[in-house]
Parts: structure tokens; C-alpha cells; sequence
């Protein structure tokens, strides 16, 4: 019992800690390189945790991510929830990608998020984002499978879910 | 033994209620949107959300102050000492510049007063610190930390020590959001210094510099050009340096000249900034000066009079607003 509530509280916390480093800044110079990370974690217990992960708590991250970002309300909502269901409905394929394959899908699922983020920005009368944009997609593959593994190997080591 | 099939472990594919699900909530996140871009919802609502939202901001922000603390506390004294050596001198010279301009900031005052203007030079500031926050929006937006409580208002100019930062956009009870000038949906109204012509400048795309889009082709702009906030539009004061023009080419349709500047102020280094609290003064025209001439009263009691005095009044009173007496 205690267990599940344990694996339940770390599930929240690595959700709530992808939120508060979307917000911490990089120096200028690095900050096209940030990836989206509510995208990768939630990526991850996608594929790790499938009864945790829903429509309706991305949807419920994104609007979180939203009130934070300040942005447009249901922006992120979007995304994620988009996100989501493309890992869900690919989720026992993904799994048994070796690693690069795994962090070349991830790369796909960057990317067309970048594409529906851009999407909205000019339906919503935004300006193009320079071409350094187009950079956090590639960076946050390139980090998936360290955080995968990191995670993976926190899980393990504290036992749970 | 095979795995019991349900829904929540599709082997190849979903099924119709996932596609559904996942269309109410697009459907969902899309109407959302389209609200709260015509109503300006989300910042109600953070206002109200602002006991949570806030101490994350606190949060993300503690590293960059970390860092900051961290680059203090293991420089070296040798730059120290150079950095307050360096700061010494600036505030010598900023001091002797500023004795000299007392008496002529005197002079014009009391010239000022005498031509009967109310607009003054002194400034009513107030001081603030940058949170280190990233807000989405491809860094054309400051996070401050002060906020209604401290008596900030949207529409306030931000400036630093170099020159005008942009405005304040958004207020929660402790933070406020500021609008940097490079962002693409600012526009300031500027004056090139050099020679009083009067343009507006705009954000750009790539964050970091000003674009002046529509100069008249004959109008004499160079390279190295001051710009100055001209007052224009009553949301600056007038005077601030806004930025210094990098290049002035022809416009792609060969009706305008098009300059691109370099914002005057640190906009990413800045981390203290000052709020001004004297908002320019209104536009438009000044308020009804009274009619002079001698009072109603004396006006000789004919049968027409009181009809008369009635036109006369109506007319000459827009008369006495033109004519500056």
C-alpha cells in the first residue's frame, strides 16, 4: 500500500518537476538548445506506465504548463494531449525499439509538435520563430534515452512502479 | 494463455473510442483557445491562481539566482576590486555631469513655469529585480518581482540605466510581466535624435534589434542615428533613449527607407530595472481654459443680452482653446 502511494507521489513529482524546468532559464546563448520537457516525461511514463497516463491528464499537464507559461490557454493542452495519443496508440511498438530507434521516434514526436506549436502561433496572429527554433526537437532526442535510462534506473533502485 | 485483450492495452492499434476521446479533447483545447484570445481569460484566471503560480515562478527562478550568488561569491577580489573601482568612476563622472545639469534642469523649470507647462523632470521610479523566468514566447518577455500589492499598473514604462526596456504587459499580486520593445507586437513611438524626425519603431522577428519600417525615402537617416522616445501617443515620456540605428536600407517596395536598431538597454543582462511611475502626460488637447473677459454679471441688461451673451459664450470658447494666449 505504502509502495503504491510512494510510486504514486514520484509519478506527480517527475510531472511537477518537468513543469518547473520548462520555466527555469538557460543562459542565453543555450537557450534554443532547452528541450520541452513536460514532453519527454510525459513521453516516458507513456510508454512506461500505460493505466497512469491518459488523454485527460495530459490534457490536465498542458493546461497546468499553460497557466504557468502564460501564453494562450489550451495551447499546450493541445500539444500534449496530441502527443500522447500518437505514443499511446504506437506505445507496445515503441517499447521494443532498441534505443535509437526509440529516441528517433521521440524526434518525430518533437518535431510534429514544433509543427502544430508553430500552427497555432500563426492562426493566433503570431510572427515565424527564427530558425534557431527548429533546434530543442533534435536536443530533446538527443537526450531521451539518458533520461530514459535515468529514469528507468531511479524506478528501479526505489523499487516501485 | 493469452493476454486478456481490453482496452487498455491495444496491441497494434486503438480503437474508435480512443480517436473520439482524443477529438473531444482537441475540440476542447481549440475552443479554449479561440476564448481566451477574444476574452483575455488566462490572466484572470492566473490572477486568481497567483497563490500557486507564483511561488513556482519563485521556484524556477532560483536557480539563475543561485548562479548569480555563486558568480559573487567565488569571484576573485582582483575583479572585485576592479568592478567597484570601475563603478567608483561612474558615479563620479555621473555626479559631476549631474551638478552641471541641476542648474540647467533649474533653469528649465523655472522657464517651464513661466510658459505654464506642468510636465516636469523629475522622475518618480521605482526599483525592481528581474525574476529569472522563461516564459515560452522566444524571450521577448521580463518577469519582475513586484507587483499590485506594490502598486504596479499595466502600461508602465520599464527602463535601465542605458534606456527604455519595453512596458508592463500583465500584473499578478507580486510579479508583473513586462513587454520587452524587441518583441513583434510592440511598437514604440521614437525620435531620431540627430534630426527630430519622428518614426515608430517595432519589434522584430529574430528578438534582439528594432526595425523602423517606414521612414520617408527623402528623410535624412544614417547609420549611428540616436533614437529617443518622442512622447508620442502619451504611453512614454519623452527623452529616453531607445536604441541606436545599425543599418538604413531601401524598403523591398521602394516606397519607404527601412532601419534596423539596436536596443539601447540591456535587454538580457539587466537585473535590476526601474518602473516609472509618472505616466507621460495625456494626449489630446489641454483642459477648457476659462473664457477671459469681464464677468457675466457687468454684461449691460438689453432685452437681446442674456440670448446673445449665450452665442457669444459658445462661440469663443473653442476660439480660446485654439489660440494659445
Amino acid at each position: 500500500m505504502n509502495k503504491q502511494r510512494l510510486s504514486l507521489w514520484w509519478f506527480i513529482g517527475t510531472l511537477v518537476f518537468a513543469l518547473v524546468s520548462m520555466l527555469v532559464p538557460l543562459p542565453g546563448v543555450l537557450e534554443p538548445f532547452k528541450p520541452y520537457w513536460p514532453a519527454l516525461f510525459l513521453l516516458y511514463w507513456s510508454l512506461e506506465s500505460e493505466d497512469r497516463v491518459t488523454l485527460g491528464l495530459a490534457f490536465m499537464v498542458g493546461l497546468g504548463a499553460d497557466l504557468l507559461n502564460g501564453v494562450v490557454l489550451g495551447e499546450q493542452a493541445l500539444r500534449l494531449c496530441a502527443l500522447v495519443f500518437i505514443a499511446l496508440r504506437f506505445r507496445s511498438r515503441l517499447r521494443f525499439f532498441p534505443m535509437w530507434q526509440q529516441a528517433l521516434a521521440v524526434l518525430a514526436l518533437l518535431l510534429n509538435d514544433r509543427i502544430l506549436l508553430l500552427i497555432v502561433r500563426v492562426l493566433a496572429g503570431g510572427t515565424l520563430p527564427p530558425a534557431s527554433w527548429w533546434i530543442s526537437p533534435f536536443v530533446g532526442a538527443a537526450l531521451w534515452p539518458f533520461l530514459f535510462l535515468l529514469l528507468d534506473d531511479l524506478r528501479a533502485r526505489l523499487r516501485i512502479q | 494463455m493469452a493476454r486478456t485483450r481490453d482496452e487498455s492495452s491495444p496491441l497494434f492499434a486503438g480503437n474508435a473510442a480512443g480517436t473520439l476521446r482524443l477529438i473531444i479533447y482537441l475540440a476542447l483545447a481549440v475552443v479554449l483557445m479561440v476564448l481566451d484570445q477574444r476574452n483575455g481569460w488566462l490572466w484572470r484566471l492566473r490572477y486568481g491562481a497567483s497563490a500557486v503560480v507564483e511561488p513556482v515562478y519563485r521556484l524556477a527562478g532560483l536557480p539563475a539566482a543561485g548562479v548569480r550568488t555563486m558568480s559573487v561569491a567565488f569571484a576573485d577580489r582582483q575583479r572585485l576590486t576592479e568592478q567597484n573601482q570601475r563603478l567608483r568612476e561612474d558615479l563620479l563622472l555621473a555626479n559631476a555631469k549631474l551638478n552641471r545639469m541641476a542648474a540647467v534642469a533649474e533653469q528649465n523649470q523655472r522657464l517651464k513655469e513661466l510658459l505654464d507647462t506642468q510636465h516636469s523632470l523629475e522622475l518618480n521610479v521605482q526599483l525592481a529585480r528581474v525574476i529569472g523566468v522563461d516564459l515560452g514566447a522566444y524571450r521577448y518577455q521580463l518577469t519582475l518581482n513586484v507587483g499590485s500589492r506594490d502598486g504596479v499598473k499595466p502600461g508602465q514604462p520599464v527602463i535601465d540605466a542605458h534606456g527604455v526596456m519595453g512596458q508592463v504587459k500583465e500584473v499578478l499580486p507580486t510579479t508583473a510581466v513586462v513587454m520587452l520593445v524587441t518583441d513583434p507586437a510592440h511598437a514604440i513611438p521614437v525620435v531620431i535624435e540627430r534630426s527630430g524626425l519622428r518614426t515608430v519603431a517595432y519589434g522584430s522577428r529574430d528578438g534582439d534589434q528594432l526595425a523602423l519600417p517606414n521612414i520617408p525615402l527623402a528623410a535624412d537617416v544614417r547609420a549611428g542615428d540616436k533614437l529617443l522616445t518622442s512622447g508620442l501617443g502619451g504611453r512614454f515620456p519623452p527623452g529616453f533613449p531607445v536604441g541606436e540605428i545599425v543599418s538604413v536600407a531601401p524598403a523591398a517596395t521602394g516606397m519607404f527607407l527601412v532601419a534596423q536598431a539596436r536596443p539601447a538597454a540591456d535587454l538580457d543582462r539587466s537585473e535590476d530595472v526601474l518602473l516609472l511611475h509618472d505616466q507621460a502626460e495625456p494626449d489630446g488637447p489641454p483642459a477648457l481654459v476659462k473664457p477671459m473677459g469681464p464677468p457675466s454679471d457687468l454684461t449691460p441688461n438689453g432685452a437681446a443680452a442674456p440670448a446673445a451673451n449665450a452665442t457669444v459664450q459658445s462661440v469663443t470658447t473653442p476660439a480660446t482653446v485654439g489660440v494659445p494666449q
